[in-house]
């Protein structure tokens, strides 16, 4: 079992002095220049998409909670860059990253954010709740940790199909205090599920840091020990670390059907969610810090910079191409219909939707 | 005909649906190797083994959580609750997550899920084991409620609720385990939404829930034999969806309504009941409608007030002869 060093917050603010260890990582020497390209083209949409939806939310067009991503795109894009055909995801309400890398379509996701019936759930999930089963992406969930015991039930239909393959459930590092969680901790354990727990630690439950809400909170990855897990913490600020890190966890998963509690180190930019004014909780040299020395996709740049696999050319075409993207979808955002009042009572219940003569409903289901 | 109890009919319908659908497992707490703490999943696990019939720990958000995951998946589970009572500790998985998955993925994802286990009180054992938790989670579109009374309903609807492709929550009744009555060998089920005039009358209306429909019998006897009053008794059969045509037909037809169920008053099921009956049928009331519910106060322990809590017979006999007064 794995017992790294632990990485606190403010140790890890160092810039890298050279290339990622983990750049021969064999899982990172097998990418070819054109792999890791789509890898840094991934991360770039990720912050060019969220950069984008600031404005859409300050222009007023998104309503309710918006929980960014930037800072944090190399654990998205680390974890999911392995994933197979029978491997699915499932998260919390910081979502859209997840939903990029599946290959979501920005339009779909901007006006989903817009509340439109474009929207990957037609404008009735919102920034919390985007889903594409298609994509073996369940979600998208906005209640804290209450993921992690579907997630587990993912891994366990897929061992029950005796398919090669496992579920990673994303969570923050506030989740993990809730009883959820636990449970599903035990569950995966207990029954030797492929399940990978994947916390996203970025340092703050919304507004309360992780020594003022954690017990031992050195940490977190360790509570696996008291469930016999396997556990990794790593610093995800090196796309290259998560994947060779994640790598071994899903190889537990296919190989040994073998539940895994990762931890991997983040940093979000912005407040907890656009609600947040961010003023009262930490210091704004902290945020500084974390963008000039450990940005996560200017990292990655540096290194296919300095490997010859991006020139400064590619890189800004790259760039250029998803921000125009983003444009594109706030246009088709703005442009799309709202769902109708119709609308509302449709997609509540299978049987419903899909009434025929073998239906096993009658009777009134929605009322008035 | 064959005639079995309503536990023997539940167990029937979850053996013929394992033989079905090799993707329906059954699974809860002491549902294997301890046969069913209410022996309803008694031989299962000999009949199908461990990987259809499981033993969960005792963490109902947890494997509750995990059934509704698999679900989304094309698993078919049929998670027991020991009691309904302990759906309160995985409520955010039963309500936020089954509930609104389908809604909030605008159709992407269906939960074939069914929740089961007994809901009842009358059994001495205090509030935190006693609640009646349909009207609270009939509340919630994206749910789907059924209480059977009867072994012959047990059996079809819990045949329904297995191949229906949402959220079904059955709620059973302890107290009517052992009740008998006649249950077809052959394939058949009781659709979701189909309520059943178990007797038919002309003088009052009584509709019923769960073991309310057989305390709601007995007094319908009480009131011909002492009284000379025609009784017929809907039992609903399913929560939500609801019939409320054949509420509304039976209304039309004796002109007064009696509603009698075992959960508390406030914002029971009886309460969105009369609201369709003065809704849809005001004109045809001769009578302001009557309800008898629980005694509103935490379930007693003590036996005997238990019984005067819960709806019996005498107390639905006195309320009948006030709407028909």
């Amino acid at each position: 079992m794995a017992k790294p060093a632990v990485l606190t917050h403010p140790e890890s603010l160092k810039k890298p002095a050279g290339p990622s260890e983990f750049a021969k990582h064999p899982v990172n020497a097998a990418l070819s220049k054109a792999e890791k390209v789509a890898l840094y083209t991934k991360m770039a949409r990720i912050r060019h998409f969220e950069q984008r939806c600031i404005r859409t939310y300050q222009q007023g067009k998104i309503g309710g909670f918006l929980h960014l991503y930037v800072g944090q795109e190399a654990v998205a894009a680390g974890t999911i860059s392995l994933l197979g055909k029978h491997d699915h995801i499932i998260t919390g309400y910081r979502d859209h990253g997840h939903g990029l890398m599946v290959g979501m379509s920005m339009n779909e996701c901007m006006a989903e954010l817009t509340g439109k019936v474009t929207g990957c759930s037609q404008g009735k999930g919102g920034s919390m709740h985007y889903f594409a089963p298609d994509k073996n992406y369940w979600g998208g969930h906005g209640i804290v940790g209450g993921q992690a015991p579907l997630g587990t039930g993912l891994a366990y239909a897929v061992k029950y199909k005796g398919l090669k393959g496992c579920c990673l459930a994303y969570m923050g590092d506030g989740a993990v205090n809730q009883g959820a969680v636990h449970e599903a901790y035990n569950l995966a354990a207990l029954w030797d599920l492929p399940m990978i727990f994947v916390i996203e630690n970025n340092g703050y439950s919304m507004g309360t840091s992780q020594e003022r809400s954690t017990a031992h909170p050195g940490c977190l990855a360790k509570r696996a020990e008291g469930y016999g897990m396997a556990w990794d913490v790593i610093n995800g600020h090196d796309v290259y670390e998560v994947r060779a890190k994640t790598d071994a966890a899903v190889k537990r998963a296919h190989e040994e059907s073998k539940p895994t509690v990762l931890e991997i180190f983040t940093y979000r930019y912005f407040g907890h969610s656009m609600a947040d004014p961010d003023k009262t909780y930490r210091d704004k040299e902290e945020i500084k810090g974390y963008r000039e020395n450990k940005d996560p996709v200017l990292l990655f740049e540096n290194e296919l910079l300095d490997e010859g696999v991006l020139t400064p050319a590619t890189r800004d075409a790259i760039n250029e191409a998803a921000m125009a993207e983003a444009d594109v979808a706030a246009v088709f955002a703005e442009e799309s219909p709202d769902p109708t009042v119709a609308d509302i009572t449709k997609h509540i219940y299978w049987e419903e939707d899909n009434r025929g003569p073998n239906s096993t409903s009658r009777g009134t289901i929605i009322f008035e | 005909m064959a005639v079995i109890t309503y536990r023997e009919a539940l167990r029937a319908a979850m053996r013929e649906e394992l033989q079905r659908d090799e993707n329906v497992v059954v699974m809860g707490e002491e549902v294997a190797q301890f046969n069913g703490a209410y022996k309803v999943t008694e031989g299962l696990l000999k009949e199908f083994g461990p990987k259809r019939v499981v033993d969960t720990p005792i963490s109902e958000a947890g494997f509750i959580g995990l059934g509704i995951g698999a679900s989304m998946l094309g698993i078919r589970p049929v998670m027991e609750l020991m009691f309904w009572s302990f759906s309160y500790v995985a409520f955010d998985q039963i309500v936020n997550n089954a509930g609104n998955i389908r809604y909030m993925s605008g159709g992407l994802i269906n939960c074939p899920i069914v929740i089961r286990g007994p809901g009842n009180g009358g059994t001495n054992v205090g509030a935190t084991h006693s609640h009646t938790p349909e009207a609270i989670l009939a509340s919630h579109p994206g749910i789907k409620v059924v209480c059977p009374a009867t072994p012959y309903d047990a059996k079809g609807l819990m045949k329904a609720a297995i191949r229906d492709n949402d959220p079904v929550y059955v709620m059973e009744n302890t107290i009517l385990y052992n009740d008998k009555g006649e249950v077809p060998e052959e394939d058949y089920i009781v659709p979701l939404g189909v309520a059943d005039v178990k007797r038919v009358g002309t003088d009052l209306t009584i509709v019923a829930h769960g073991r309310a429909v057989i305390t709601s019998l007995k007094a319908a006897e009480i009131l011909e034999k002492e009284h000379g009053v025609s009784v017929e008794v809907v039992d609903l059969r399913s929560i939500r969806p609801l019939d409320e045509e054949t509420i509304l037909a039976s209304v039309r037809k004796t002109h007064r309504a009696l509603l009698v169920e075992e959960n508390k008053p406030f914002c029971g099921v009886d309460a969105q009941v009369a609201y369709i009956i003065q809704a849809k049928a005001f004109d045809d009331l001769d009578a302001p409608i009557g309800r008898v519910s629980s005694i509103d106060a935490p379930q007693i322990y003590c036996k005997r007030m238990e019984d005067e809590q819960l709806p019996h017979a005498a107390r639905v006999v006195a309320a009948a002869l006030k709407v028909l007064a």
